[in-house]
């Protein structure tokens, strides 16, 4: 463990650990736009700069590890002059949108605007100006909204081991494209989506849903597989109009395409709501009692007539563990017989 | 011959010589005397095609000779011994190398750079040799440290402090990288030295590598410089065919192998991290730091990285002696610096001085003075990164820490000479347009504060320059300054910082008078016609594209300034100069 004085306030971190993770660690807010905590560090917007006592110049407390005996200051007419200038120009270039913008209310950018009371620009001069025509299904990309952070990127490569996106031309025609500017083609897990700071990549099907106001959480966990990962359903006049994950769950906030965007199912007519019996070439509807107890009879008949092995079950990767785990039981205990298989496993 | 050599003609010129000295059969005849060989770029460029002719041990330089003129010197000088007179560089050119101290070009222009024999001959290899077999690795960081050697690529970091760290770091394999980006606009000091001596570089970073415990090196050069790389490769070729790289080097333990890294010519991928990067077939981005490239370079492993003059300086430190290297330069910045002298200067071309030269010296003496014999204005240093001195600085000592203070730098060694017609608001403008298209985009105020910075000029240039421009040019440049992530974006400002410091009345001249004092910035300017020079031929009316001229045959002609778009192709077209700007 080392010591490092914060704004006056000491503490003892781990080596390793960057300035602003033990600034965060005393609650001492620095503004950042590039950094995520489980990604690397870039130091690309220079919002998070310090002063480190006997340094020259100010540092990137997101890349620069602590060092026993630091000492520094967050907040100094330098630093807070800096950080208004590159607020400025971030928005010097961006649209103002923010009335329609899906992001609202939930933008760093926008937050930071608010912060510094940035409304007047001194450095107003010429936008980048994009078509927005990424065909693909599911993110929409706004790319004159980008801040060009590469969260995106970095998530990509370092989480999804994907890199379906990354940089290029120069200076400030940079742009974040897939492969030569063709539509995205990716996994579509929208972990992006999920990190990016604007209202750059937000999900097709989110837009004009709802935003902020009349929008209420509900944690569950998702039922597509065994993973269980937590959800977050964002729901509007009891419709799912969003889906996030928290990052202190167990899928520490990242999801799959089915998690992310594959909810519609839930608002959808023609979900099935109680089970269904086939009766001359026709199914209808039924209680679960009425069911499970057809499904018992009938097994109980096959295997008074063939032997249990006549009868094989097949499980469902949409199940949890525990569910799995009951029905190989089942079959094993209760029919008798071995003949028990996956769908994960096919 | 390097490039700018061959582009004068120089190919022709030797192609036609040995033509006729075979005609004439003085191959055979006189060959004791007399043997032809291509040498590397020497210095004055603006005198291109250079000849010598050594006739019995006496040197004669010619200057500017054609293809068509070498029948006249084989004829006269070489067959009976007559220079001819009026084709001999004047006394001045000997002016040119007076004040010049050639440690890097020493061998420039001297050894023929595709023969490693021609090398060996000056000594080439003896230092690799002298280390090999009797130094160890400390003692040879120990020599470069004291003889006091500091980067060329800009910066000025310690050389051998950065091999001791490179040779302290942990871990395995360890690189030597050379860098021959040499993006600078105008610079073209690495290029020649690996068009006239790349063994020297080579050399130099075998030197490096076992000083550091390498045994794999890159030259990263780019790919613009077609006959750097080709000679480059000859030269890795040869060396390697003498064991000088591979394994067992001259019968020792040491391997050591070097690849060519062909750039795109990004200007960004100079910077080291960024450079690394790019190796690595990555993007070419700076990181942030820490970890240094000495701990964490490329493929994440200990690398030490030299520019191209860094290296080349080697060989010669460790056959002379620390001390004598030394015995250049100033208290801190020691040795010799290749500077490429161009602009509106007599002799403009490749040279090299010790370091705390004042820069009048190089100006008047080794430069020969201002062009057309207009009156000096500026030096711009440093390229892009750099910034201006103005004639009151004159007398600064030309070294890392002085030119620093004014706001300008040694930086890659790129000095260009204004005169009284350039403007200096367009000068920054220039620079600015550069680095922000060079930009690599990664950082908010490099990314965007450059453009801002451009457009800023653009305006004042247009003649739309608001109350406060100058101010806020200031105010975002040093912010700029302080939180860019790499050099480029942190030395970006410095054109505008030290043109507003120094020409502060010309940028106000622009924004409050709306005039161009250079007559430089031509949408400033208004044109119209003397009526007394006028003939009224009408030439002017046919090249205007606004129409904005009218009369009547031979009765003078008017511009009308409401329609005039400025464009200047009248005064070009009116043959009795009778159109004047103002
Ligand atoms: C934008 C930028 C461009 C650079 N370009 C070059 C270059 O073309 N050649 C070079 O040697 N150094 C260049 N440098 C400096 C290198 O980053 C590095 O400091 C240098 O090559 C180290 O070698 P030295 O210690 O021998 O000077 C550049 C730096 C920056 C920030
Ligand atoms: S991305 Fe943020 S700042 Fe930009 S328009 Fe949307 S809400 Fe506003
Ligand atoms: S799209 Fe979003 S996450 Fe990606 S670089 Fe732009 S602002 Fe950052
Ligand atoms: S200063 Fe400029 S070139 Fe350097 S990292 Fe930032 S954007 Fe890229
Ligand atoms: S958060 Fe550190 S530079 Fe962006």
């Amino acid at each position: 463990m080392i010591k490092v004085i914060i704004d006056g306030k000491e503490t003892r971190v781990p080596k390793g650990t960057t300035i602003l993770e033990a600034a965060r660690a005393l609650h001492i807010p620095i503004p950042t736009l590039c950094n995520h905590p489980k990604l690397s560090p870039y130091g690309g917007c220079r919002l998070c700069l310090v002063e480190v006592k006997g340094n020259r110049h100010p540092v990137t407390s997101c890349s620069v590890p602590a060092s026993d005996g630091m000492e520094v200051v967050t907040s100094t007419p330098l630093l807070e002059r800096i950080r208004k200038t590159n607020i400025e120009l971030l928005l010097s270039d961006h649209p103002n949108d923010c009335m329609v913008c899906e992001k609202a209310g939930d933008c760093t950018l926008q937050e930071l605007a608010y912060f510094y009371g940035i409304r007047e620009n001194r450095f107003a001069g010429e936008r980048r100006i994009y078509e927005k025509k990424d065909a693909n299904p599911f993110i929409e990309r706004d790319m004159e909204k980008c801040i060009l952070c590469g969260l995106c990127v970095r998530v990509c490569e370092e989480v999804e081991g994907v890199s379906a996106i990354d940089f290029a031309y120069r200076g400030f025609n940079a742009k974040i494209v897939p492969s030569f500017e063709k539509a995205l083609d990716c996994e579509f897990c929208g972990q992006c989506v999920a990190v990016c700071p604007t209202g750059a990549l937000t999900g097709k099907m989110w837009s004009y849903k709802g935003r902020q106001k009349d929008v209420r959480d509900v944690d569950t966990v998702c039922s597509y597989c065994g993973c269980g990962c937590n959800l977050t359903l964002h729901i509007r006049r009891n419709e799912v109009v969003r889906v996030s994950s928290r990052d202190d769950t167990i899928n520490e906030g990242w999801l799959c395409a089915k998690g992310r965007f594959g909810y519609s199912f839930v608002n959808s007519p023609e979900r099935l709501k109680t089970p269904l019996i086939k009766e001359k070439g026709t199914f209808r509807e039924a209680s679960w009692d009425e069911a499970l107890d057809l499904v018992a009879n009938k097994l109980k008949k096959i295997r008074a007539k063939h032997g249990a092995d006549a009868i094989a079950g097949l499980s469902s990767a949409r199940c949890t563990n525990e569910e799995n785990y009951l029905f190989q039981k089942f079959m094993r205990a209760a029919v008798g017989t071995n003949n028990i298989d996956h769908c994960a496993r096919l | 011959m390097g490039t700018g050599g061959i582009a004068a003609g120089g190919a022709d010129v030797m192609d036609v010589f040995k033509k006729r000295l075979k005609e004439k059969g003085i191959q055979s005849e006189v060959k004791k005397h007399c043997s032809m060989h291509k040498v590397g770029c020497r210095g004055l460029c603006a005198r291109d095609v250079l000849v010598d002719v050594i006739r019995y041990d006496v040197k004669t330089t010619y200057q500017f000779i054609k293809s068509d003129m070498v029948e006249r010197i084989v004829e006269e000088h070489i067959v009976r011994g007559t220079p001819v007179a009026e084709w001999l560089v004047p006394e001045d050119y000997h002016h040119f190398h007076d004040k010049q101290v050639k440690v890097v070009l020493a061998d420039c222009g001297m050894v023929d750079p595709e023969d490693i024999e021609s090398y060996f001959g000056a000594g080439g290899y003896e230092a690799l040799r002298k280390v090999l077999s009797g130094l160890t690795p400390e003692e040879t960081i120990d020599v470069i440290k004291r003889s006091g050697l500091r980067g060329r690529g800009g910066a000025g970091f310690p050389t051998g402090l950065k091999w001791e760290l490179t040779r302290k770091a942990a871990g395995n394999p360890k690189y030597v990288i050379c860098n021959a980006d040499e993006g600078d606009p105008g610079a073209f000091m690495d290029r020649s030295v690996i068009e006239g001596n790349p063994h020297a570089v080579i050399e130099g970073m075998i030197i490096a590598a076992h000083a550091i415990g390498s045994d794999h090196g890159y030259v990263y050069i780019r790919a613009e410089y077609p006959l750097a790389v080709e000679r480059l490769r000859k030269a890795l070729q040869q060396a390697r065919h003498h064991n000088l790289l591979g394994e067992n080097i001259i019968g020792t333990a040491m391997d050591f192998d070097i690849k060519v890294k062909l750039g795109a010519g990004a200007f960004v991928c100079g910077e080291s991290t960024a450079l690394m990067y790019s190796i690595e077939g990555k993007r070419g981005m700076p990181r942030v730091t820490p970890p240094r490239s000495t701990e964490a370079g490329l493929w994440k492993l200990p690398t030490c990285l030299n520019n191209v003059e860094t290296l080349a300086n080697v060989p010669s430190i460790i056959r002379n002696g620390a001390e004598w290297y030394a015995s250049f330069g100033t208290e801190k910045s020691k040795g010799t610096k290749v500077f490429a002298l161009t602009g509106k200067i007599k002799n403009s071309g490749l040279i090299e001085v010790p370091m705390g030269i004042p820069l009048r010296q190089i100006v008047y003496d080794i430069g020969g003075g201002i062009e057309n014999d207009k009156a000096f204005k500026a030096v711009q240093m440093g390229g892009p990164s750099g910034g201006c001195i103005p004639v009151e600085h004159l007398d600064v000592p030309v070294d890392f820490e002085s030119l620093t203070a004014l706001g300008a730098m040694v930086g890659s060694g790129g000095l260009v000479v204004m005169d009284e017609d350039s403007c200096m608001v367009d000068v920054a403008k220039y620079f600015l347009h550069f680095t922000q298209s060079e930009s690599c985009g990664k950082c908010t105020p490099c990314r965007i504060g450059t453009k801002r910075l451009l457009e800023i000029l653009e305006r004042i240039t247009a003649g739309d320059g608001r109350e406060g421009d100058i101010d806020l040019l200031l105010d975002l440049s040093a912010d700029i300054k302080v939180s860019s992530l790499c050099g480029l974006g942190q030395s970006a400002p410095n054109p505008i910082i030290t043109t507003i410091r120094y020409f502060r009345e010309e940028f106000e001249a622009h924004v409050t008078g709306k005039k161009c004092p250079a007559k430089v910035c031509r949408k400033l300017l208004a044109y119209s016609i003397y009526e007394e020079r006028c003939k009224g031929c009408g030439a002017c009316v046919r090249v205007c594209p606004a129409g904005a001229i009218t009369g009547e045959k031979k009765k003078p002609h008017v511009i009308n300034p409401e329609i005039c778009i400025k464009c200047g192709s009248c005064v070009e077209a009116c043959k009795f100069k009778a159109i004047g700007r103002e």
